[in-house]
């Protein structure tokens, strides 16, 4: 499939069916754009695996993080590359080694690989480049509106509300 | 929700208004609320460190004016957007973020005069220099550019002038400087000129004038086109550096393409307070539903206006870039060819006096200092805005003693101009 631009459908289908996200680059430091995602993935009741050798055994927003992918020991519904384009490849075959590998491979903005691309998808797993899952969901839901950023659809279907304050939903989790 | 684009009617309308999430109401209610409970303190935490998307308080986000920045940027096909309480303090806001003591920028000397004041003396105290080009001479862009250079700005149609700039040959210029084209599109509209498909960078808007189009409410815009990379530039301090306003955060990496935007409204906005009212939003809003109905109003009226007064025995020349004959026609047809708008000017035979006679003599045009309004509005430069100039600074400003501007409003045509008709015959 092309990776130029991704239908709405297709973002919303990976981001409502996936559960357990392994985030690999996580960082512990709280100003860096992973750690904003983990924290925000958690907060949308994602079960999220902080994956750091740097912070393997440590916790980060109070999750444990893990050094590598294969020591998650839980199946893994999503792994999102937080890493430069040249380590994509290397960690899509980390993931496709899993058992069983996960259904989706996102990279992050500014992650774009074809061939790894071309890998994961020989082997069936969907693929994401290039995007936000943060800003994906946000958008979404209708929550990125708040910060004056079009969300580019219209619908006049009423936002979902989640539990808690200012906290839009997406489509429930299946 | 459907994978077809919206076309722009369909935006005006619906582009960032879901239903209310909490009552279903389904036009936009006015949030009038200075601030927005906290759920705990982790939730107050990570709306204050920018890590969830939320309300704190008006002065930087509120779900009312949130809706109308979604809507232009929309509109305007670029990114993100974010309100302000005028025109001028957008402009203020997009040159706080770019540019640092020292620096400078060039900028059409074709401008609103409000513009040009703002430029000339305002900016001198924050140390930010403006240098003067001619959009005439696309050349003149070119040879004004120096390594301490940050931004070239110029009106996409020019008020009052009706000069319609080459969009794409001063946005060659810029990204050859490597530095944002900030656009104002107030004149045209995005109905008319989208600037962002043309390489500006940054469009901003007086949304006072045709966008809220009833003469009612205050508000500008800026509009991020999230299509500058200030990493790869490096000389934008705000967007690509370590901010200790926020623990070090930097803004371009966590907010990708919305990072002009969002450094405009936590590190500008958050600071410098020229927040629009919710209210003001809202009749913006509302004004801007009727945005394409209102343009191909304004614009068939304004030519016809204008081809009326060109035959007129009383008129000695009129500017309106509509007219085939027009110098700026051919790049109108390029950049606006929906319409040219529905301000221009004119001359009148008999100078100045003739000029004070004409405006004192309307009954349906409104003599005042705006345009943009349902209403048709009538003004004598020489008389009123540019008085305090000598007679050959108003020649220079293209406001000498016989021109006369009018913005010409949605009513019937035959009316407006058996209403100058009128005025005319009293000259």
């Amino acid at each position: 499939m092309s990776h130029d631009r991704y239908d709405d459908a297709y973002i919303l289908s990976i981001l409502g069916s996936v559960r357990t996200i392994a985030i690999v680059g996580a960082s512990a430091n709280s100003v860096r754009p992973s750690f904003f995602v983990l924290k925000y993935l958690l907060s949308k009741g994602y079960d999220v695996i902080p994956v750091n050798p740097g912070q393997a055994g440590r916790q980060i927003c109070g999750v444990p993080a893990v050094g590598s992918l294969k020591d998650i020991g839980r199946p893994v519904d999503m792994v999102d590359i937080f890493r430069g384009w040249r380590d994509a490849e290397k960690i899509v075959d980390q993931a496709l080694a899993l058992d069983p590998p996960p259904k989706v491979i996102w990279m992050q903005i500014g992650v774009r690989n074809d061939t790894a691309a071309a890998k994961a998808e020989a082997a069936g797993v969907r693929v994401v480049m290039n995007r936000c899952p943060k800003i994906e969901y946000a958008r979404l839901a209708g929550e990125i509106g708040w910060a004056g950023v079009q969300s580019g659809f219209v619908s006049s279907r009423r936002p979902r509300l989640a539990a808690g304050f200012q906290r839009f939903g997406i489509l429930p989790r299946g | 929700m459907s994978e077809r684009r919206p076309g722009f009617s369909t935006l005006a309308v619906h582009a960032g208004a879901a239903p209310d999430p909490a009552t279903g109401a389904r036009a936009t209610p006015i949030y009038q609320t200075t601030s927005y409970v906290f759920e705990d303190v982790d939730q107050a935490a990570a709306l204050f460190g920018l890590q969830a998307f939320g309300n704190i308080y008006t002065r930087i986000t509120n779900p009312t004016t949130a809706v109308l920045e979604s809507r232009v940027a929309a509109l305007e096909g670029g990114t993100a957007a974010l309100a302000y309480a005028s025109g001028h303090a957008a402009q203020f806001g997009i040159f706080h973020t770019l540019l640092t003591p020292g620096d400078e920028f060039i900028a059409s000397n074709k401008l609103y005069g409000g513009s040009i004041n703002q430029f000339n003396h305002s900016f001198k105290s924050f140390g930010w220099q403006v240098r003067w080009a001619d959009p005439d001479d696309i050349a003149s862009f070119e040879r004004a550019v120096t390594d301490r250079t940050r931004a070239v700005f110029v009106e996409s149609l020019a008020n009052p002038g009706g000069i319609v700039v080459d969009l794409e040959a001063i946005a060659a210029i810029a990204r050859k400087a490597g530095v944002p084209l900030i656009v104002d599109n107030t004149l045209a509209t995005p109905w008319l000129c989208r600037p962002i498909e043309h390489g500006a960078n940054i469009v901003v808007h007086s949304l006072t004038k045709f966008m809220g189009g009833h003469g009612n409410s205050m508000g500008g815009i800026l509009v991020d086109g999230g299509t500058f990379d200030w990493a790869a530039s490096g000389r934008y301090p705000m967007l690509t550096e370590p901010r200790p306003e926020y623990q070090g955060i930097v803004l371009n990496e966590t907010f990708g393409n919305f990072a002009f935007a969002i450094a405009a409204r936590v590190l500008g906005l958050r600071d410098l307070g020229a927040a629009i009212s919710p209210f003001n939003a809202f009749m913006i809003l509302t004004g801007i539903e009727t945005l394409p109905l209102r343009m191909e109003r304004h614009c068939a009226n304004a030519l016809a206006v204008a081809r009326h007064l060109k035959a007129h025995g009383k008129v000695e020349w009129v500017r309106y870039a509509g007219l085939d004959d027009d110098p700026c026609h051919a790049v109108q047809q390029k950049y606006l060819p929906k319409g040219a708008g529905a301000v221009f000017t004119f001359g009148v035979r008999g100078g100045y006096e003739a000029g004070v006679k004409l405006v004192s003599n309307v009954e349906l045009f409104s003599h005042l200092a705006n345009i943009g309004d349902t209403r048709s509005l009538i003004i004598h430069p020489a008389s009123t805005t540019h008085r305090q100039l000598t007679d050959e600074q108003k020649r220079a400003a293209g406001a000498g003693p016989e021109v006369v501007r009018l913005s010409v409003g949605i009513e019937d045509v035959d009316d407006i101009i058996a209403d100058l008709d009128r005025g005319l015959a009293q000259v």
